[in-house]
């Protein structure tokens, strides 16, 4: 297809990347990622992947932007305040460069949608803010053979895993189930530095660029465990688990779960 | 006999706030007790009721989980450091 002035132009500074050039930023106008949450995680990496020039961006969300959002939501703005967040992000992106396509999802992923909606992609980025989801979107990337990009975060402590369904062990071999509903605190109840979101959701992003381009070594088989308060990157090893119930040989797992929700201030507020 | 055990956020309302704590064992089990009398509660939170790991926090000897040595009677030694690591779900 050939870039334009203008395209080129507008990324010269990582075409000028060994490994990368015109050839690379074809690649990346040529892909397609979804990410899951236009959040804390999901505002910095579509940020990111926007301008970069990555041609296709889905963004599935359901809520509409909070001015308590606004503290770690770095896609969003306080005039977008009560409008679906993927409206927003849409806006930004596209503000940001037209290259890129934007498709909204203004829906929660359900086991009864996520098949159809991940399809279309090339690799999916997980930026969502409970375990329901987040199993589900593992699962549906392993049935479906779609890479995904997984980041966490809680208080000051930051995950974050790079899963290539058949090669490498997925979220499942690491955390074999979610925690029951109320042990662990989620979403809102926990609290969260802004700029920790900024570290995981940019790693995701620079996960998806590597992924794309082919390039460095991703976090398939090793999680990535940061902590904000000593800036610490530690890894820990992830095998594949032989006997995970979704992505072994002998899965116990052959269709989705909606497991139920647990955050019980998200649940007041949908009442 | 010295254990390095870097705590979780969730699990540092247990340990006085502390992020990294030192214990013994020559053992995961051993270790876990020896936590537990110090920082009552935080067994089981680790463990169910089976004294098993729990499936959604994962102990690590060093950068191995012991899921994939040998559970809880994976061996210790000194200067061993144990990593408490709990799937986290927050991102929003
Ligand atoms: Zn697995």
């Amino acid at each position: 297809m050939g870039l334009r002035d203008d395209q080129i132009e507008r990324y010269s500074r990582q075409i000028l990347l060994p490994n990368i050039g015109g050839k690379g930023q074809e690649k990346i106008l040529n892909s397609k990622v979804l990410i899951v949450g236009a959040g804390g995680l999901g505002s910095p990496c579509a940020l990111y992947l926007a301008c970069a020039g990555v041609g296709t961006i889905g963004i599935a969300d359901a809520d509409k932007v909070e001015l308590n959002n606004l503290q770690r939501q770095i896609i969003h703005s306080t005039k977008e305040v009560g409008k679906p967040k993927v409206e927003s992000a849409q806006e930004r992106m596209v503000g940001i460069n037209s290259d890129v396509k934007v498709v909204p999802y203004n829906m929660r992923l359900k086991s009864e949608n996520i098949l159809d909606i991940i399809k279309d992609y090339d690799i999916v980025v997980d930026g969502s803010d409970n375990f329901p989801t987040r199993y589900l979107v593992n699962d549906a990337c392993v049935l479906a053979g779609k890479p995904l990009s997984h980041g966490g975060i809680f208080r000051f402590d930051g995950q974050a895993i790079t899963i290539l369904p058949k090669e490498g062990p997925c979220y499942r071999c690491l955390f074999p189930e979610p925690p029951p509903p109320g042990l662990v605190p989620s979403c809102q109840e926990a609290g969260i530095l802004g700029a920790v979101a900024g570290v995981i959701g940019t790693i995701q992003a620079n996960e998806v660029l590597k992924y794309i381009l082919g390039l460095g070594d991703l976090l398939v088989g090793r999680l990535l465990v940061f902590n904000a308060l000593n800036s610490s990157f530690r890894h820990v090893k992830v095998p594949k688990d032989p006997d995970c119930s979704i992505c072994s040989d002998k899965p116990t797992i052959t269709e989705l779960i909606d497991y139920e929700e647990f955050c019980s201030l998200r649940k007041d507020k949908e009442e | 006999m010295a254990i390095k055990v870097r705590i979780p956020t969730p699990l540092q309302k247990l340990t006085n706030n502390q992020a990294e704590v030192e214990s013994e064992g020559k053992n995961v089990k051993e270790l876990i007790d020896n936590l537990e009398s110090s920082f009552p509660g935080i067994k089981e939170r680790l463990c169910d009721e089976a004294g098993k790991a729990r499936k959604f926090i994962n102990i690590y000897v060093n950068e191995e989980d012991i899921r994939f040595l040998q559970r809880e009677d994976t061996a210790l030694k000194d200067s061993d450091e144990v990593s408490i690591i709990p799937a986290i779900a927050g991102g929003a």
